[in-house]
């Protein structure tokens, strides 16, 4: 069954790529992504969907999350509208599958860039903007009595098939020399599964994903994070190499969310911030921002006031940190690496202009 | 065939003739789809060269990086992909053999308990069948490991029979001695093994024990009744006459019981044991090279079982009625 699941996302790839015409090789400037989008109406994100904090089914029915606030705000920068987004649900071994083959046309998933995940030998994806740095790490219960990485020889280890966590683990493990038992697991909630069961002594993922997870365990407050960071793991959402104007909306949508925050507009008061810069014919900054002179809107294919949507739809970077991840929320992170550039964090907007 | 219906004088016609015609429409249609075929590969060919993704085999020499817990053949991070995906093999290759023994035992069993004097034991026998025929693998998988085995107990709790104990951590033979809490035993099987072993074995029981009926059943009751009243017992009687002319009947029935074992079990990765279709899961993500990989896992399945497909057709014409 889990192969003829590959195979149905194997399949539509080689299928659409054995009968894709040769009439695309003249697009100019034309986003075929783009103009696919606006036709249909709807963005199609591919998310995680069990992970509280990045994305995250509610009780009644509604995502949300980080990533998710990420979909959003690509869907009202294009479509004019956040609700306009259809979610995939995809395990880490489902999802660059899914985007080679064009079922989704985002990927908003905790997925770390790497060098093998960009580059076209690899796997040929587009990395937007980082939206989480994050850093692998391992749980384990207070019980078992485990303080550092080393206590973890000869024991077994529950781990999700393909991800970068399960590669670093191997090479940090290796770099102490302690033998240890990878146990596999295709989806997020087998690996908890079996930790929760007791036949690991310890879960390893990315640090914010064991925060996330923690708070929907029956005693959250029994398990505890090793002090050790394993890897960096920077989260970014990615598309697909091949349409370079799609990849640009994507990756200039997630700077102007990082930028609203540099520039202190929020959801709640970006229509006086628009007003204002109406008002305002000296703030050029402004002005072109928020699309009321210029034409970075047309540039990238996207409606002149994209920003203005985005913002109003999940508001700014920090505002997005804060709801979903940050103090206001049950996993209750610190903003670490990921406060603005100027606080001595890494997020960090190129100009626009 | 008949000679064909002359008209009346004259040459046929080509457009009538009938050993033509059937050439030249058997021809074309083969023409239109070789050409389609053609277009179809070239098409593809040229697609993927364009987005960088023509099939390339060098990568599976690079280390492969990551870890396999239980494998027969030495295996390390440092290893090449190609030692992975060959450790993977062995892996599904054991739970195959083990569960295709372990299936036809429980299967045979189950199959001729539906025949015993003994009423219970025949609805049991029913009720085995009709109870997990009719619920979907995965599940039971998921049960099985999840719900059964993960719910045992570690170290001195663990089930511990004479020369066996069963934990949490996997089923100890020979001997196991408890150090430290932890067992150890000259034989040791993971519990990931165990339990998609138990699965598949239970699951596809369940159809051979259907098949053995069958064939069973298609011995004339006559067989029996001669067989009784030449003094043979019951057990003898299934042994030395029925099974042997059930056989012929079984054997083609067994033969996709068999294959469908060997397809089910790269349902491994739902209680985390590494068979082949784990490892070239990870070796999908960590590449890219989906077609290549996929092409790999089709090409292994098809392989295990046409082997498996050879060995039965062999058997089956040992065990075929012989015409004189």
């Amino acid at each position: 069954m889990t192969l003829l699941r590959r195979l149905a996302t194997a399949v539509p790839l080689i299928a659409s790529l054995s009968l894709l015409g040769c009439a695309s090789e003249d697009g100019g400037l034309q986003s075929q992504k783009l103009a696919t989008i606006t036709s249909r109406g709807k963005l199609v994100c591919g998310v995680d969907g069990k992970l509280p904090g990045f994305s995250f089914v509610g009780p009644d029915g509604s995502y949300s999350g980080l990533d998710v606030d990420v979909c959003k705000a690509t869907a009202a920068a294009v479509l004019g509208d956040p609700a306009r987004v259809d979610y995939r649900d995809l395990n880490s071994s489902e999802r660059f599958a899914a985007l080679a083959s064009g079922e989704v046309d985002l990927l908003s998933r905790n997925t770390t860039h790497t060098l093998s995940r960009d580059a076209a030998g690899g796997n040929g994806l587009s990395f937007a903007p980082t939206v989480f740095y994050d850093g692998q790490g391992v749980m384990v219960p207070n019980s078992s009595g485990i303080k550092r990485l080393q206590d973890l020889a000869g024991k077994p280890i529950c781990v999700e098939s393909g991800t970068t966590t399960e590669l670093n683990l191997a090479d940090r493990m290796r770099e102490i020399k302690a033998a240890y038992t990878p146990l596999k697991f295709q989806t997020g909630d087998q690996t908890y599964a079996a930790y929760l069961e007791g036949r690991c002594v310890a879960v390893t993922s990315d640090r914010s994903q064991l925060a996330g997870k923690r708070t929907s365990f029956p005693d959250p407050a029994a398990h505890t994070l090793l002090p050790e960071v394993l890897s960096k793991e920077p989260l970014s959402p990615a598309t697909v190499n091949a349409d370079p104007l799609w990849s640009d909306a994507v990756r200039w949508t997630v700077y102007a969310l990082m930028q609203a925050e540099e520039l202190g507009i929020t959801q709640a008061n970006v229509d006086a911030k628009v007003a204002e810069a109406r008002a305002n014919t000296n703030q050029a900054d402004l002005r072109r921002f928020l699309g009321v002179e210029g034409d970075f809107g047309k540039q990238l294919g996207l409606p002149a006031d994209f920003v203005v949507k985005a913002i109003k739809a999940v508001g700014n970077y920090g505002e997005i940190f804060e709801r979903n991840v940050g103090m206001a929320s049950k996993l209750k992170l610190e903003r670490g690496l990921n406060r603005q550039w100027k606080d001595g964090g890494l997020i960090y907007s190129p100009p626009f202009r | 065939m008949a000679p064909l219906p002359q008209s009346t004088g004259g040459v046929t016609p080509w457009w009538r003739n009938r050993r033509l015609i059937p050439w030249l429409v058997q021809g074309a249609s083969g023409l239109a789809l070789l050409v389609l075929v053609a277009f179809l590969l070239g098409n593809l060919v040229r697609n993927l060269t364009a987005a960088g993704l023509l099939l390339s085999w060098g990568w599976l020499d690079n280390p492969s990086g990551f870890d396999i817990a239980e494998t027969l053949l030495p295996f390390n991070a440092g290893l090449p992909y190609w030692r992975a995906l060959l450790a993977g093999l062995v892996n599904t290759v054991r739970v195959v053999v083990a569960g295709l023994v372990g299936a036809t035992v429980l299967g045979t069993l189950v199959g001729t308990a539906s025949f015993s004097s003994n009423g219970l034991l025949r609805r049991l026998a029913r009720i085995y069948v009709e109870v997990i025929r009719n619920i979907p693998l995965l599940l039971q998988l998921v049960f099985w490991y999840f719900v059964v085995f993960l719910s045992l107990p570690n170290g001195t709790a663990a089930i511990q029979l004479p020369g066996l104990v069963l934990a949490k951590s996997g089923l100890y033979l020979f001997q196991p001695e408890l150090v430290d809490g932890v067992w150890h035993a000259p034989l040791r099987f993971t519990v990931e093994f165990v339990a998609l072993l138990t699965g598949l074995v239970v699951y596809t029981g369940a159809f051979i024990a259907e098949v053995v009926r069958g064939g069973v059943a298609a011995v004339p009751a006559g067989q029996w009744e001669a067989a009784r009243s030449l003094g043979f017992n019951p057990l003898q009687t299934l042994r030395q006459i029925v099974l042997p002319q059930a056989l012929r009947v079984i054997v083609p029935g067994l033969n996709s019981q068999y294959i469908s074992l060997a397809k089910n079990s790269s349902l491994a990765v739902a209680c985390g044991y590494t068979d082949l279709y784990s490892v070239a899961e990870t070796t999908l993500n960590q590449t890219g090279r989906a077609v290549e990989v996929v092409l790999i896992l089709l090409g292994a399945y098809l392989v295990i079982d046409l082997l498996i497909s050879a060995l039965m057709n062999g058997l089956n014409r040992a065990v075929q009625l012989r015409e004189r």
